[in-house]
């Protein structure tokens, strides 16, 4: 026979599924949030984010290439989530410089330096803002007020959540939160957007909804539980679900591949933690929002959840019919 | 809604191009080559020797040991030579080389195509048949029949399940026997039945086969205890433990045999060769086998009989395209890629796929970013890219723990992969590895 074959073992096809479909896929799913963003904080929206994205690709690029002198793979699209993710996480008039620091430590420190996407530890954009709000605390806690505010006269103004302890008269309505044009940072704050981003990755099956879901419920549960002897806007489940970084966190960074357990059961653990977590810091910390430093305990213990929580066996449970 | 297996499962395109395609015949040619290796099992003892002269249905290899079974001749004509010749495994292993003369058959063959609907033999006689004739499962994994329907001391089978699935994309041989074929499969399964005196036998079939499902609705009326089932098309689902969990809602425990719920499984193909076997006294020398691929010219079944080089059945589709990469023995999903296409049709042989070389390389692997696709598309519920890195790194132990042996090699893990990981590759060999770990603790 004159030509050679190729002889491989089995399976002989793919599913076409790649890295980068999926990454897109999560960057689609980002497109409302950005929409009322832009709506809402109109250029400053714009050149948060693209220059977030712009940083983190460009760090990816360079260090790769000439630190690590291996072949870039800003392609795979993870570098443009943790630039947008990370903008989403920030008020809408940082300075430029500190966001440069934010995505070189995001993308240098917390992806690269543990060998890159698929062998961090810690989501990159999560780590990236918590260094940000360690460091710069005064210029990552002073949001301007929405261009769509009622009060247009505010400079800045204080979140939902950093009014909860301190003003409770000063909460904007429930369907401000929801929709999106009380104060915060950048992606956070229409939890209507965040959700039709949920519907696209469920629908995509880019995700599961162990993850989102058991974070909802459980931060809706332990909050309805406390509104239920003591009903104050402190505990108000909804405004819990609806305002800070919750349907963000819940939806989009709990849920990055790398740094959540693998296993249905695992996710569940994981989301449940994440959810108390969350909740214990926002009524008893010293921080108003805990949903980020929530995901990052929980990325610690994902190793763990994944060693202990096996997936469901074939014949584990044999069910005579 | 229809029913399906429970955990994990994937949709892969199917591709079913050579459907409703007539079973049609191939011409013998002067030579065919038998290898004496073509069932899970020891290796068939020759008893004949050049020069014998042979008819077709002749003995040419008796089983040696329990799990073996015999083989006989294709062909009518005179032994040349029993030697080494290359088979799908990739190994020159030993081949009985018959000269074509003729195509006179054993006398005791009855040929007629009347339907022979009564059996008054006993199980045990059955059984006998049936070992006799040299059946093997026809779904591919080629395991001696009379062993399956011979139930371990102790357990006893309840249910009889047929499996009509097909659910490797492309093929279409079991589709095309069960359009044409119906009464005999229908009785082949009452003979199973008796074998195993079991009172019901449940028939799956995929819902993307709508008229085999009505055909079979339509006929089993006329035998006692048999019910038609349609499945959701959901690959793996003619895996053994996937299609009982799917039509019975048992699942066999990790290590057990379908018998430990009081199941036995055998393909719509194998239960047509017993029927022969039994009722006319055939032995397994032909089967189905489907030629298709995105350039095949004319997609086909084919009734070849055993021995024929795989070169004339792709002669009989249009030929081997320019594009060929690869060619596979099997369907894409399970079937064994071929070193070359110059060895013969076995009894095991459903398709062959014949796949271009741009869809034959594969990508480059990336480092794993622990989507889980893998974990949930398992349908053992296993977790591959925990048992790769455990094979990767050797730690057996804990590979043994995760029930690494538990896989059944469907592919599933391997085709999601969206960083093209060869997760199959390395459970494979982990697998062996701790199977051979498991078999010396024993001794």
């Amino acid at each position: 026979m004159e030509q050679k074959l190729i002889v491989s073992p089995s399976p002989h096809v793919h599913s076409g599924d790649t890295i980068e479909k999926n990454m897109y896929n999560v960057l689609i799913a980002l497109i409302p949030a950005f929409l009322v963003a832009l709506y809402v904080f109109r250029l400053d929206a714009l050149i948060i984010t693209a220059s977030a994205v712009l940083f983190c690709v460009g760090f990816e690029y360079l260090i790769v290439k000439y630190i690590l002198k291996k072949t870039p793979t800003v392609a795979d699209g993870s570098a443009i989530i943790t630039g947008v993710l990370l903008a989403f996480n920030v008020p809408s008039d940082l300075p430029l410089w500190i966001l440069a620091l934010g995505s070189l430590f995001a993308i240098g420190v917390v992806k690269l330096s543990f060998g890159g996407l698929g062998n961090n530890i810690f989501n990159p954009a999560i780590a990236g803002r918590i260094f940000l709000l360690i460091s710069f605390p005064a210029q990552m806690t002073t949001w301007p007020a929405a261009a769509t505010a009622a009060t247009t006269d505010a400079i800045s103004s204080a979140t939902v959540l950093g009014n909860l302890k301190l003003a409770p008269e000063a909460l904007p309505s429930l369907q401000a939160m929801f929709l999106g044009t009380e104060a915060g940072s950048l992606g956070e704050i229409s939890a209507l957007a965040l959700l039709i981003g949920l519907v696209y990755l469920l629908w995509k099956k880019t995700i599961t909804w162990h993850i989102p879901l058991s974070i909802m419920a459980t931060v809706a549960l332990f909050t309805g539980v406390l509104y239920a002897f003591d009903p104050i806007a402190l505990y108000h489940p909804l405004i819990h679900l609806f305002s800070g970084g919750l349907m963000l966190g819940a939806i989009f960074m709990a849920t990055d591949y790398v740094t959540s357990p693998m296993t249905r059961k695992g996710m569940l653990i994981y989301g449940v933690g994440i959810g108390f977590v969350t909740v214990a810091i926002r009524l008893w910390g010293a921080y108003p929002e805990g949903v980020s430093f929530a995901i990052l305990l929980m990325n610690a213990l994902t190793p763990l959840i994944n060693n202990y929580s096996s997936p469901k066996r074939f014949g584990e449970v044999v069910k005579h019919a | 809604m229809l029913k399906t297996f429970r955990i994990g499962g994937i949709h892969p395109k199917e591709k079913k191009i050579s459907a409703g395609k007539a079973i049609q015949p191939i011409a013998i040619p002067d030579q065919v080559i038998i290898p004496l290796s073509q069932h899970i099992g020891a290796p068939c003892q020759p008893v004949v020797k050049k020069g014998d002269t042979v008819k077709v249905g002749t003995l040419i290899g008796k089983s040696v040991g329990f799990v073996s079974t015999n083989i006989h001749s294709p062909v009518s004509g005179t032994v040349l030579k029993i030697d080494k010749a290359l088979d799908a495994s990739g190994y020159k292993r030993d081949a009985v080389f018959i000269k074509v003369e003729g195509d006179e058959w054993e006398a005791s063959v009855d040929r007629s195509p009347e339907l022979k609907k009564t059996c008054d033999l006993a199980s045990g006689e059955i059984l006998n048949k049936i070992a006799a004739a040299g059946i093997v499962g026809m779904g591919g994994a080629t395991f001696p029949s009379h062993v399956k329907l011979t139930p371990p001391p102790g357990t006893k089978a309840e249910i009889l399940i047929i499996n009509g699935v097909e659910c490797e994309p492309w093929l279409t041989s079991d589709h095309q026997l069960m359009m044409e074929k119906s009464d005999e499969i229908l009785v082949g399964t009452t003979i199973v039945m008796k074998a195993l005196n079991v009172q019901k036998a449940i028939i799956g079939i995929e819902n993307n086969k709508q008229d085999a499902i009505r055909l079979f609705n339509q006929k089993a009326k006329e035998y006692a205890g048999i019910t038609v089932e349609p499945l959701k098309v959901q690959y793996p689902q003619g895996g053994e433990k996937q299609l009982i969990d799917a039509l019975t809602g048992r699942q066999v425990g990790s290590g057990a045999l379908p018998i430990s719920v009081g199941a036995v499984v055998q393909n719509v193909g194998t239960v047509f060769a017993i029927y022969e076997a039994v009722q006319k006294n055939k032995p397994l020398v032909e089967r189905v086998v489907t030629v298709t691929g995105k350039e095949v010219k004319q997609p086909c079944n084919i009734l070849s009989r055993v021995g024929i080089p795989l070169n004339d059945l792709i002669g009989v589709a249009g030929g081997l395209p320019e594009t060929t990469g690869k060619v596979v023995s099997g369907g894409p999903m399970m079937g064994k890629a071929l070193a070359s296409t110059d060895i013969p049709v076995t009894k095991g042989t459903s398709g062959i796929l014949i796949i271009p070389t741009l869809e034959a390389k594969r990508k480059a692997m990336k480092d794993c970013i622990r989507c889980a696709k893998c974990v949930s598309v398992c349908p053992m519920g296993l977790n591959p890219t925990l048992l790769m890195n455990l094979t990767e790194y050797e730690v057996w132990d804990r590979a043994e723990q995760e029930h690494i042996t538990d896989c059944i090699e469907c592919g599933s893990c391997s085709y999601t992969c969206p960083a093209d990981r060869p997760l199959l590759d390395y459970i494979r060999l982990g697998k062996g590895k701790v199977s051979g770990i498991i078999r010396s603790r024993k001794n």
